[in-house]
This record gives C-alpha cells, structure tokens and sequence, in this order.
C-alpha cells in the first residue's frame, strides 16, 4: 500500500490577533467598542478577534465612500483607475501563498483549493477589470456609461477572497466606491486585502471593509448607498428585495440553487464521474452553483454509481493545509448542524445513504462525503440547498424526462450536461433553466465568462461585459 | 491464455466502447500530478519504481559488452537499492542477457515482431518471437500494426497479436500500442481493449522511437482500460509506460495514478513496468538525497 506521508503548507501568513474595521483607509474599532472572534474550522481554535461594525460604523463608511466618490475615484480617468487595479493584481499575485494559507485556515477549504483557484481566479478578476477601466465606453452599454456611486456589497462565506474579488474589482473599474461586509465566519482575507489596498496606496475612502454579522449586513442595506450587490442565500436576498422596494436603489443577487448535473447515457463515463465529483465535493460542496443533484440516465445508473462511490472512496478527507486534501471542513458548527438535519430527512424519506469510510479528524467540523441513491422529486434533499458534500442521485429514462425534472426547481442558477453528442448538447442547453450550463464539464470559472441566476438564484450578472452592467448606470 | 472472441466480436465490442472527454482525461491526470510525495513515502516510492524498470538498451550499436553492462546495474543499481524487474533488449542480445541474469530475479524481456514499426510479414514476426523466446527471454514486448489499426482492419490488428501470443509461449506478453502514433484518446482506448481481448499481458504506451511517447493522460487511460477489464472478466492485465520518463518526479507521478486509479493490485513489478533508461539514475541520485540529506551529482551514479 502506497501510503501518503502527510505535506504540510510551511508558509504561515503574518496573522494579527486583532482586526479592526478599514474605513477611509485606516483600520479603527468599532464606534461601540463591539467585537468577535474567528475559528479555524478544522481546530476550533480562535484566529483573531475582529471589530464588529454597528450601524454608526456603517453610516461613517458610506459617508467615507460617498466623499472618495465624488471627489477622487469617480472624475479619475479610467486608465488611472485601471493602474491601481492592476496593481492589487499583482499584488494578490505576490502574495498568492499568504493569501492561501489565510484563507484555507480561516475557511477550512484545502491548501490545494485555494492555492491552485481561488487565489488565483481572484488575481485574475481584479486583471480582467483592470484592463476594462479605460475601455468602458465599447462595453456596448451605451457611448460614456456612468458610475452609480457607493455600492454596498455583502458576500458569504465559501469563497471569501474570490467574492470579495467578484464584487470589488468591477464596481472599482466602473468608478464606484465600495462598503463591503465580508461573512461573519470568513473576514480574514477582506482584512488582509485590506492591507493589501493601503500598500497600494489606493486612496482612503474608496474600499470599506466592514466584519460583521446579520445586523450589520442590515444596517448597510439601509444606509445611504446606491446599490446592493448580495451574494448568499435565497432568504435573505429575498429580504433585502423587500426591504429596499421602493427605494432608489439597485439591487443585484447571487442566491442559491440546486442544480442538477445530468448524465446521458452516451457520456464519457470515467470523465463524467470526474465532473459529477467536481461538481458535488468541489469546496466541501460549499458552492451556490454544486451540482446537487445528480440526475443519470437510468440504463447507465448503476455502472456511473458503482464508479462514482470507488472514486469517492480515494478522496482524501482531513487537514485542510495537507497539500493532498481533497475534502477539507466545514466552516462552521451552525452549517454543519444544517447539513446532518437534512442528510438525517433524507435517511427518513426513504433514500439509501452512502459514505466512504474514512478517519475524520477529532476536532473541527467535518462531514464524510456523502451519496443518496433512490432519491425522488418530492423529498427534502432533492428540492432543498444542503449547501454540503452530499449528493442527491435521481434517474431519468428520456431527454425530456432529464429537462422536466432538471427545471423542476425554484431556483436556476447553474445545470451540467455529460454527452459525446454535441447536438444533444445543444438541445439541452437550450430548455435548461439556468444561468450557467456547463457541458463535459462542471464548476468552471472565468472573469471573462458572464455568472448569474435565474428564478430564485437570483439576478444580474458577475464578470464579462455583462457584468459590468450591474456597476454602471446605463 | 487465448481469447475466447473471435476476430468480428473483438472488432465490434471494441468499436462500441464510449468516447473518452480529452479536456476531462487532461485535467484528472494534472489533479493527481498535484499529489505531495514526501519523506518516507517518497523513499518508499523510488524504491518501488526502481523495482519497477525495464531497463533498456534499444540501439543498432548495442553489443554483448553494453548489455552485460546494463545486465550488472539491473542486478545491482547501487548499494542496497532494489533489482529493476527487467532488463529490454533486442532479440539479438537476449542470449547474452539471459547469461547475465541467470539466477537472478530480473527477468529477460525481448521486443520482437519487427520492432519497432513492425512493418515485415507476420510470418517473420512469429519467427523473430520464438527465436526470442528460444533464446531465452522471459517476457515479449511487441508491437502492433498501428497501419492496420488505422485503416481500420481492427480484425487483422487482433489476429496478429493473438497469434503472437500463441508464438510467445510461457513468456508474458506486452503489448505496444504506440499510442503516439495512433494519437486520439479514443483509439487509445480502442487499442487497449483490442489487446487486452487477443491475451495481452500488459499494454504497453510506446517503443520509445517516435516523436510522442508515453505521456500521464493516456497512461493513465490505460489504467482506467485495465481496472474496467478485470471488472468486466476477471483478468488482470498489467500498463508499461514507456519513453520519456526521465526523472523521479514523473515516476512518482505515475505511481500516484497507479495507486489511486488502480491501488493495491498493480502496485508492484508484475503488474507496473517502466519502459525507461535514464530514469534509473535520478531515481538513484534521488535515493542518496534521501539518505544523506545533500545531492551528489552524476558523477556518484554509474554510467553504463
């Protein structure tokens, strides 16, 4: 047996055991002095404790931002603007390791994951839009698009720093300035980007970062900005909607999805088991787009099956900064929670549960990866987000049966197809109700490549020429 | 063993096999490159691969002076590392080979069917097997008529090998698709499976003489081949990447997959080959690292 001996990440990031909130370009604490602490998922150790912004601290952010806005960052000319973002871009780039490290011990996500791509997705976000800067006039939005001014920007927790890259680097192109809020278990990598602007000498005002919890996030949906930009669950997007209604600002949402990844009989098997593997275990399963829910060709159900749980078997479940982790933990004990109460409804709607056997480590959060087959439309881990490394297996016997059940959804932000038949590709994309379809593939991302829901995933778009038009107002 | 298919079956099972996604293949052999092999398991993974080589001398200049002197460093590659499997020589050579080796657990491999285009009668290519055969050599590397593959004679490319097993005897039989020849995935795949039905005993990537030889993704379809036949018939058939496996960290590449594609069955030299010459030596450099903490240098290897 060809053992492998444990590969530590050696880079340790300089951590301070204290953050306070950045605002106009300097960090200060919190107007009520109010704080909290941040866990490394896999240990539960406490990292730092962090500022925690009030409703004060956010109406000083929007005021900081508004006078960045109109005075510097919206007359700057695009080109000089570009010249800043491509210097965070280099910079993240510099400090691609530090930034992984941090972001794999404050998340849980595996060394690999975040060395390998969302360090550097996020560099390439922030190069991409610094390249449109100057161009914003041929982004066919009209002849000279204008900035909507302060942005609140408020991102979850599986991604910290790509989010935060997402949300930060096309408003920035697009001349607006921003108050973002980080996730409450997740702000180590705003922090440090934080620092990362100040090196910059970005001018003061123009990024906020603002830690904090629901309360916050709320506080900043109701101050003085002219657009929200959410990324993260469906109800809560759903509030914001309501409570802005009627208000003169915009709103974009990324929210949930279940999406189904749907393999034909005719697929390239060994290749859609990579994908439905990627499209389910990929993040720990923490991503809005997962393929959730696998919907296979019942003629080839058992063969896909009986190779999809020997390749879940080699997955490598443990120490996230383990430079051969696969799966690394979950971020936190509240989701944890959620994922064991919806694989428990699962067991006791009838599906059949499958689970490698593999050590977890003793403390952290952890959750095997798990398979349900004999899953049907009507049970809770069909139609619900899990939002975890559990996949839903349900079989179809026709296309049409495979597009019926696929859009038989609330939501609509992402859907797979696997086929070596390009024009059954095509027929499927055209009837799947998503955002996002991919094909032979799964979980691909690209500053260039528009990303976005439909129905209950929410709206607008992030990155590409589409995506700018959330940030400007045309 | 013999197959039980005829030419037409093994021709239009072959055919019938499902496409295999190149962007797919690509990117879970550059996953598993990704492993971190360390420490004792890195010591543990360059032993295994040195007990994994077939040694290999392949040139119009080869004489009984060279291959005694590959013979030597397969028996002994340096102090108390293990054997290489095999030693890979031309038919030729097998004789003198087979006294070097005499006793010894390195086995006698011969390419033969005109190798490496095998562009010469099947006639002379049974003769050049059995000659090789009766000279001595434990194992056959052939290959196949990548001309008939690819003008679609499927039927003939399967008659041959079977009948090249038939010449082979006791002596196991390695198949050599060169798969740089017949480029796609797909009658990678197709090749594999042809050999595998006509009674190979290991598929093997290359000969080592064209402009592409074996490379991760398509070994590591073979692999894939492999798992998927022993599940279909119960056989276990075994891979040799060959040529272009230079150093240690390519090695243990191909270790990784072996391990997390195929496990355990596979892992050892009768069913894993390197077809390799160079490789010997940096696994060897490797080895002193390992042991002494600093790098020596090529002069603390011998050259052979």
């Amino acid at each position: 047996m060809f053992e492998y001996a444990p590969a530590p990440e050696s880079v340790r990031p300089q951590i301070k055991e204290h953050y306070g909130l950045f605002v106009d370009g300097k960090f200060t604490d919190a107007a009520d002095g109010a704080d909290f602490k941040s866990v490394n998922p896999s240990t539960e150790e406490v990292l730092f404790t962090v500022a925690e912004a009030g409703a004060a601290d956010v109406q000083n952010s929007v005021a900081a931002a508004r006078r960045a806005q109109e005075a510097v960052w919206g007359p700057m000319s695009g080109a000089e603007r570009g010249k800043y973002l491509f210097r965070i871009a280099r910079l993240l780039q510099e400090k691609a390791r530090e930034f992984a490290v941090a972001e794999s011990l404050d998340n849980g996500k595996p060394i690999k994951e975040t060395r390998d791509f969302d360090v550097p997705t996020a560099a390439q976000h922030f190069f991409y839009h610094a390249g449109w800067a100057d161009k914003l006039a041929y982004a066919g939005l009209g002849s000279d698009p204008r900035p909507l001014g302060v942005i609140g920007q408020v991102i979850p927790w599986n991604f910290p720093l790509l989010m935060l890259a997402w949300k930060i680097a096309p408003a920035l192109a697009c001349g607006n300035t921003v108050v973002l809020k980080p996730a409450e278990t997740t702000p180590l990598t705003a922090l440090m980007f934080a620092e990362l602007c100040q090196e910059a000498d970005l001018p003061p005002g123009v990024v906020n970062i603002l830690p904090g919890a629901g309360g916050t996030g709320a506080a900043l949906v109701d101050s003085a900005v002219d657009k929200i930009a959410f990324t993260g669950s469906t109800a809560v997007g759903r509030a914001i909607a309501k409570s802005i209604a009627g208000s003169k600002k915009r709103l974009t949402l990324e929210l949930g999805g279940k999406a189904a990844n749907i393999v034909f009989d005719d697929a390239a098997v060994d290749q859609a088991v990579e994908g439905i593997v990627n499209g389910i275990f990929f993040n720990q399963g923490h991503v809005c787009c997962a393929g959730s829910r696998l919907l296979v060709q019942e003629s080839v159900a058992d063969e896909v099956l009986a190779r999809l749980k020997d390749r879940v078997t080699t997955l490598r479940v443990g120490d996230p900064l383990d430079k051969n982790t696969d799966i690394g933990a979950i971020n936190s004990a509240e989701q944890l929670e959620r994922i064991a109460a919806l694989t428990d409804a699962g067991s006791g709607e009838g599906a059949e549960v499958w689970q490698p056997d593999c050590d977890l480590p003793d403390r952290g959060f952890w959750f095997r990866p798990t398979v349900f087959t004999g899953v049907q439309q009507s049970m809770r881990i069909a139609k619900e987000e899990i939002f975890g490394p559990v996949l839903s297996v349900l079989t179809f016997r026709t296309p049409d049966e495979a597009i019926a059940k696929a859009n038989n959804t609330p939501y609509g932000l992402s859907a797979g197809v696997w086929t070596e038949k390009g024009s059954k590709i095509l027929w499927a994309a055209e009837r799947l109700r998503a955002g996002v379809v991919w094909a032979n593939t799964f979980n691909q991302f690209d500053a260039a490549s528009p990303f976005g829901g439909l129905k209950e995933s929410g709206y607008g778009r992030e990155g590409g020429r589409q995506g700018l038009e959330a940030y400007l107002d045309v | 063993m013999g197959s039980i298919l005829s030419g037409a079956e093994a021709a239009s099972l072959v055919r019938a096999l499902p496409g295999v996604d190149a962007v797919g293949l690509e990117a879970r052999a550059a996953g598993l490159a990704t492993r971190s092999v360390k420490a004792e398991s890195k010591a543990k993974a360059i032993d295994l691969a040195i007990s994994m080589i077939d040694l290999t001398t392949l040139e119009g200049a080869d004489t009984p002076g060279k291959v005694r002197s590959l013979a030597a460093k397969a028996l002994r590659p340096d102090g108390d590392a293990p054997s290489t499997a095999a030693v890979c020589v031309y038919p030729s050579m097998v004789p003198v080979a087979a006294e070097a080796l005499k006793g010894s657990t390195v086995k006698v491999a011969s390419v033969a069917t005109g190798f490496p285009a095998g562009q010469v009668p099947l006639d002379v290519r049974l003769a050049d097997t059995e000659a090789a055969v009766r000279a001595g050599a434990d194992e056959i590397d052939m290959v196949i008529s990548r001309g008939a593959f690819l003008a679609g004679d499927l039927e003939r490319v399967f008659h041959e090998i079977k009948a090249v097993k038939a010449a082979s005897g006791e002596a196991r039989l390695k198949v050599i698709l060169e798969t740089g020849e017949l480029v796609t995935y797909d009658d990678v795949r197709r090749a594999s499976w042809l050999a595998m039905y006509a009674g190979a005993d290991f598929i093997k990537t290359s000969t080592g003489k064209v402009g592409v030889n074996a490379t991760l993704p398509v070994t590591l379809l073979m692999m894939q081949a492999v798992r998927d036949y022993r599940a279909l018939t119960g056989v276990q058939v075994g891979v040799k990447p060959a040529g272009g496996i230079r150093n240690t960290k390519d090695a243990i590449k191909y270790l990784v997959c072996v391990n997390e594609v195929l496990g355990d069955p596979w892992l050892s030299n009768e069913w894993f080959r390197f077809g390799a010459s160079s490789l010997l030596n940096d696994l060897l450099m490797q080895r002193q690292k390992l042991k002494t903490g600093h790098y020596s240098g090529p002069d603390y290897v011998t050259v052979d």
